[in-house]
């Protein structure tokens, strides 16, 4: 199996053998503080690129934004990073010897890399508690979860879980009777069980009240710090509450970074995205 | 937003209590799992005391017949007990399980050709009559073995289960998923319906393997052989029931129906999706061929028919009829649905086809238990 894998990776026909492919040289030197590394990454589905040599570089503790027109290549980036796709070129680093183009998707999961998708995706026909049973940091292949039980502590961090995202009281509930908002809880619930380090939150706030989109930016404010959170959002008013520095992608690169304000005021992305707000 | 002390302290899951004795975790809050074990027990009493005590004349004799045709339908609803195991829980349907189901059918087929011996029509103590009939000198080198009952049962695992893993393997590794896993699972059966029909396979060809004698020393025309496969076949498909149940309650079902419902979104959080659908698709084709090898001495032949498509699309239904994702309602179904067949087909032979696809219609459109593929698909 091992062997097989391995002469399926000397085949890939999306990738040159690593011995052709040119040196890549790390530019920035403090990688250290980094948690996400991510450089010149381009991605072009027949022809159109739709990531062009990419920048990204990630602090640890860090609470990004990241906003950009549709198309612009959020969703590709979120890709590349969580192993969804891999990149014509480019490094992905994850901390400061992980490299994510090497792993698959669970792998990158149980690296410390959690997701959540644009759309509310929880387990409809489990329970709140199940949902993050089931996300919990454990053994996750097959026999071991054939004969899985919990431990008290298990139990113990499900019910702080739950109590961070505010479902204690609707644990036994089945996922899929929860509203649109705490839909959105639970999955950002079941990203937090597995401590990841760096959470990436696709669109958070889309449909939600603006009671719960309130309670959306406290809650993300509160995991920053503790791990790094990137966070991709249409919503500027939400972005204005949360922000400290915000990324702006425009045709796949990096159009501008900096502090909200700054943002606002240059020229270039107010004729691009904000469209002069 | 307020957090409720109370609730965190005083909510005690369900994992918690059968975490104190995980042995009554497939019988906890499961009336109609336990009703069915119920009711299997005491089927097999009536059968013994009906069959073998009370003597013929008597009112309350079951007769020869009826032991064996619901021993058949026990076995069929093993089968359809293996495919809502992968559909109901894992979301994968299979247009092909009929396949794995006549594997262990033929591999307990090949042990009472075996068993003929020098009884055949040919009084050749070697080979079977099929291949005296074809000239052929010597046994073929996958015939060896199979004179002995351990071997045939391991083979009865083991065919399917290999079949499965080579096809899962090949399948789920490259995300082939939904209606396009299906097609390829009637094209897998449909496959091997044409290999199995080639005399130079050596498994009999059109005819299959017939004409049995015995079974581990006992005359399969004897009461008490029929009344003990019987039992058997309720036996297999009690301890089927509860193993089900048990890999259905257990974290690892748990993760299936995750992967029912929201593939990609299992894979996030860490699982590696292919793995498990792996394991059960192997599970559900072991448990399948066992259903296969009680079938077959019961009903005294194993010929490609088995294999056939239809056969694997009618035991959908069974599944649907039943409520699929509930397993008694596999059981019920295959049960009903049987019987019906019996009933429709001796009487109104023309028009079980009709009835059939009624019958699926109406299942898919009314019964509980079902959803839409929207939900099945998401993610």
């Amino acid at each position: 199996m091992a062997a097989l894998d391995t002469l399926k990776n000397a085949f890939r026909p999306d990738r040159v053998w690593e011995f052709l492919a040119p040196e890549r040289q790390i530019l920035v030197e403090e990688r250290n503080n980094l948690i996400l590394y991510v450089e010149d990454v381009t991605v072009s589905f027949d022809g159109f690129k739709a990531l062009n040599a990419l920048n990204l570089y990630i602090n640890r503790g860090e609470l990004r934004c990241i906003i950009g027109a549709n198309g612009a290549g959020k969703s590709t980036m979120m890709d590349v990073i969580t192993g969804k796709l891999r990149p014509d070129e480019g490094i992905v680093y994850f901390g400061e010897n992980i490299n994510l183009l090497k792993l698959s998707e669970p792998e990158i999961a149980s690296a410390g890399v959690g997701r959540k998708f644009q759309k509310p995706t929880v387990f409809e026909f489990h329970t709140v508690f199940h949902n993050l049973e089931l996300a919990m940091r454990a053994n996750k292949r097959v026999l071991p979860t054939l004969f899985a039980s919990l431990s008290g502590e298990q139990q113990d961090r499900i019910q702080e879980v739950l109590a961070i995202i505010g479902l204690l009281d609707l644990q036994e509930t089945m996922a899929g009777a929860l509203s649109h908002g705490q839909k959105q809880w639970l999955e950002i619930g079941v990203l937090l069980i597995q401590d990841p380090q760096l959470l990436l939150v696709d669109e958070p706030v889309a449909g939600m009240t603006p009671q719960e989109t309130e309670r959306t930016a406290e809650l993300l404010t509160s995991l920053a710090g503790e791990r790094s959170v990137v966070v991709v959002e249409h919503d500027m008013e939400f972005i204005r509450s949360i922000a400290k520095t915000v990324t702006v992608l425009h045709q796949g690169s990096v159009l501008a970074e900096g502090s909200m304000q700054q943002i606002q005021d240059n020229a270039q992305v107010r004729e691009v995205y904000l469209g002069g707000d | 937003m307020t957090i409720s002390m109370s609730a965190a302290t005083s909510t005690m899951s369900m994992d918690t209590r059968a975490h104190k004795n995980p042995l009554l975790l497939p019988f906890a809050q499961d009336s109609w799992g336990n009703s069915l074990l119920f009711v299997l027990v005491v089927v097999c009493v009536l059968v013994i005391v009906g069959n073998l005590v009370v003597p013929e004349g008597s009112a309350l004799h079951v007769p020869t017949w009826v032991v064996t045709l619901v021993g058949k339908y026990l076995a069929l609803a093993l089968l359809a007990l293996s495919v809502d195991l992968i559909w109901g829980y894992a979301g994968i349907l299979s247009l092909g399980h009929g396949a794995f189901f006549a594997l262990g059918g033929y591999a307990m087929g090949m042990y009472l050709m075996r068993q003929i011996g020098d009884r055949g029509v040919y009084g050749n103590p070697e080979l079977p009559d099929f291949m005296v009939f074809l000239n052929w000198q010597e046994l073929p080198w996958y015939w060896h073995g199979f004179d002995q009952f351990w071997f045939a049962l391991v083979m009865v695992l083991l065919a399917p289960g290999l079949l499965a893993y080579v096809f899962g393997w090949l399948a789920f590794r490259s995300r082939v998923t939904g209606v396009y896993l299906s097609i390829i699972t009637q094209a897998l059966t449909y496959a091997l319906l044409l290999a199995f029909f080639r005399n130079e396979m050596g498994f009999g060809g059109n005819n299959g393997l017939t004409d049995f004698k015995d079974i581990l020393g006992f005359s399969l025309k004897a009461d008490s052989t029929r009344v003990a496969l019987f039992v058997s076949s309720a036996m297999a498909l009690a301890l089927g029931y509860i193993l089900c149940r048990w890999v259905t309650r257990s974290k690892f079902g748990r993760v299936l129906v995750a992967v029912r419902d929201a593939e990609n979104r299992t894979r996030f959080v860490g699982y590696k999706v292919e793995s498990y659908k792996l394991a059960v698709f192997v599970l559900s084709a072991c448990i399948a061929g066992i259903a296969g090898a009680l079938y077959v001495p019961q009903v005294g032949i194993i010929n490609p028919g088995e294999f056939s498509p239809l056969n694997s699309i009618e035991l959908v239904i069974w599944v649907a009829v039943g409520g699929r994702g509930t397993l008694y309602g596999a059981v019920v179904g295959a049960l009903l649905v049987n019987y019906l067949k019996t009933y429709f087909t001796g009487v109104l032979p023309e028009v079980w086809l009709f009835f059939l696809g009624a019958l699926f219609v109406l299942a898919t459109m009314f019964l509980p238990g079902h959803r839409g593929n929207t939900a099945a698909q998401a993610g």
